[in-house]
């Protein structure tokens, strides 16, 4: 599958798109298919996005997984802070990223 | 210190109001962020991992406690509560907003600071010895000459857009604290003949292709100091390689020209730039280095320290370093505790060791590039007292040099620019040696590991270091030996193969094992290294 993330203008946070709008949660990420590079144009110019891109992911039984380790550092927060990632109170949320 | 005049303060305080509204044309689409990028970046805001990073400059890693009271309460306030202290002597936080930036800036600048100059292809923040005017080792402070260059350098028109990032750092002693001959310029003020001068060494460098900077000038008159360097940046911004990022620092050039044409080249530039009148008078040098006069100190004030409590006097062995005035000391605030992350402090953290300036070290603080904090002039019958809270605040570990001293860059867990994650490494290897026996059994050792081959971690400088690589997607880990910042600069040696996550701890312990088994009488991990080559390493490595 193909996923479209970036950061969010104001925030900075890291964003993906959920087919019809912006999360930071990567379980709600949509696969964009072939479409991935029209949504990125249309939404970098409306500025509902920052320096936006579209990656390689999975399928997985507990939701989209990005290939690369660099994005599922993205979506979840620094591996040595648990504390500051989407998932402070899930002490295994980083087997996920690794 | 330095304190701003009228000038430096308008300046700043400009280039706030203009950022700020750099950042509403950009909140309200006025800009494109392929626009706004280069305009964030002179100031300091990067795009990273997670949110935006703001990396703070701190002229050679000097600050008073007001400057630190503000960084702890742009941490609390702005960011997550923690800030990073950099290689580079800065500070860097890691969950900035955009539409905070403004405002961040101008706190930063109601205490004389800001984030000007610590990105982009320009002069970055001036770095020196953290034990400049304190050490007994120094022939004068350097300082004074370091914020010289920091005020030519700062909006030098011409030296805005160099071919790529370009760094100095100055320092006054043989013992080089600072890294010197691995910068871009390295200045060493000696002494010859009974005057001070300054030997220039250029083309120095780490990142993918690491090279010591070659004596280029053993002695430039302190006078000549400002024309000389700008002879120096002039036949680089000339010349440098502009078409290929990766070959546009000027340890390239020099190292394509050969030292000799590049001097060549800066004495004939300097000719003419001697002309043009640029060096201040002795009067201006004279009032900023007014503003480093040394604080008095009381040279009878007691030699004696009671160590009858053992944990401090493990401290007090390992972190407290002779100061030039009798009845003080210089203390090195380790940002390393076992399993923690190097560099790290939280806002208290920082709170505490600005409190600890203002009550205890004539209101000064100092980073270094080893991610450490100092405070510089400490009376030695105060040392117990400034223990005992750095101790409740979790920063008395005493490991100053030791192999859990690491050097970590933010690596994977934060940098967009990361191929491995650093600071899980470090923490792995911290926590393997964190028997402080052990750690002192093996003495001096610094270990450096960077997530990429930036080296923003320096480990080609690094006794042992460590580079993070991307293999096929996962991460693995190069191991070096040999490397060293200091005055015995030298560059590492990759082992060979590089190894897993846990792989390179297990390596590192075979090869401080080997140290062990092969050093003799007062020999440092370095030196043996040095005398018996990498074979015996190699072997006890892969077998």
């Amino acid at each position: 599958m193909k996923l479209l993330t970036g950061n969010d203008l104001k925030t900075g946070f890291v964003t993906w798109w959920t087919g019809a709008d912006w999360s930071i949660h990567i379980e709600d990420a949509a696969d964009v298919g072939e479409n991935g590079d029209a949504i990125l144009a249309v939404e970098e110019a409306a500025r509902r996005v920052n320096a936006p891109y579209i990656i390689a992911g999975e399928m997985t039984p507990d939701g989209p997984r990005p290939a690369h380790i660099k994005d599922r550092i993205r979506a979840l927060g620094p591996t040595v802070r648990p504390d500051l990632t989407l998932k402070p109170a899930d002490p295994t949320a980083g087997d996920w990223v690794i | 210190m330095y304190k701003y005049d009228e000038y430096d303060q308008a300046m700043v305080e400009a280039r706030v109001a203009e950022f700020s509204d750099q950042v509403r044309r950009r909140l309200a689409g006025e800009i494109t962020e392929d626009q706004f990028k280069p305009l964030r970046l002179m100031n300091g805001l990067y795009l990273q991992l997670h949110a935006y990073m703001l990396r703070v400059a701190v002229p050679y890693g000097t600050l008073d406690s007001r400057q630190m009271r503000m960084l702890a309460h742009i941490a609390r306030t702005y960011d997550r509560d923690y800030g990073h202290f950099t290689t580079r002597q800065n500070i860097q936080y890691n969950w900035i907003k955009l539409e905070d930036a403004p405002a961040i800036l101008a706190d930063l600048a109601s205490v004389e600071m800001h984030a000007i100059q610590t990105s982009g292809n320009c002069i970055r923040n001036i770095s020196s010895d953290q034990w400049a005017g304190a050490a007994a080792d120094e022939i004068t402070d350097p300082r004074p000459w370091a914020e010289l260059l920091r005020q030519w350098s700062s909006f030098h028109p011409e030296f805005s857009y160099l071919p790529r990032k370009f760094k100095i750092a100055v320092i006054a002693a043989d013992e080089d604290r600072a890294a010197m001959r691995l910068h871009d310029i390295g200045i060493q003020i000696v002494e010859k003949d009974g005057q001070h001068g300054a030997a220039f060494y250029v083309g120095g460098g780490m990142g993918r292709t690491p090279m010591i900077a070659p004596l280029i000038k053993d002695f430039v008159p302190l006078d000549d100091l400002l024309s000389y360097t700008e002879a120096c940046l002039r036949v680089y911004n000339r010349y440098g390689r502009r078409d290929n990022i990766y070959k546009a620092r000027i340890k390239i050039l020099i190292h394509e020209l050969g030292a000799d044409e590049y001097r060549r080249q800066v004495e004939e530039e300097f000719a003419h730039v001697k002309t043009l009148g640029i060096d201040p008078p002795r009067a201006e040098f004279d009032r900023i280095a007014a503003q480093f006069a040394p604080p008095p100190l009381d040279a009878s004030a007691p030699d004696a320290v009671d160590r009858s409590d053992p944990d401090f006097a493990v401290w007090l062995d390992q972190n407290v370093a002779a100061h030039k005035v009798p009845g003080h000391a210089i203390i090195n605030i380790s940002l390393k505790p076992v399993g923690g992350i190097p560099g790290d402090a939280s806002s208290a953290q920082i709170d505490l060791m600005a409190d600890l300036a203002e009550t205890y070290s004539h209101d000064e603080l100092r980073v270094t590039h080893a991610q450490n904090i100092v405070l510089p002039h400490v009376r030695k019958a105060d040392l117990y007292a400034i223990w005992q809270k750095l101790d409740e605040a979790g920063l008395a570990t005493p490991n100053l040099d030791l192999i859990s001293d690491i050097i970590a860059c933010p690596g994977l867990d934060y940098c967009s620019l990361a191929n491995a994650r650093s600071i899980p490494v470090a923490q792995k290897i911290a926590t393997r040696f964190a028997d402080l026996g052990r750690q002192k059994e093996l003495g001096e050792l610094k270990l450096k590991i960077s997530g990429c081959i930036n080296a923003c971690g320096h480990h080609h400088a690094g006794h042992i270091g460590i580079l993070g690589v991307d293999r096929k997607g996962t991460e693995n880990y190069q191991l070096l030996l040999g490397g060293s910042g200091a005055e015995d600069v030298s560059l590492g040696t990759i082992t060979g193969p590089g190894f897993d996550e846990d792989g390179i701890v297990d390596a590192i312990e075979r090869v401080t094992d080997k140290y062990l088994s092969e050093r003799t009488e007062g020999e440092r991990f370095v030196d043996t290294f040095r005398r018996v080559g990498m074979a015996p390493f190699k072997e006890a490595i892969y077998g």
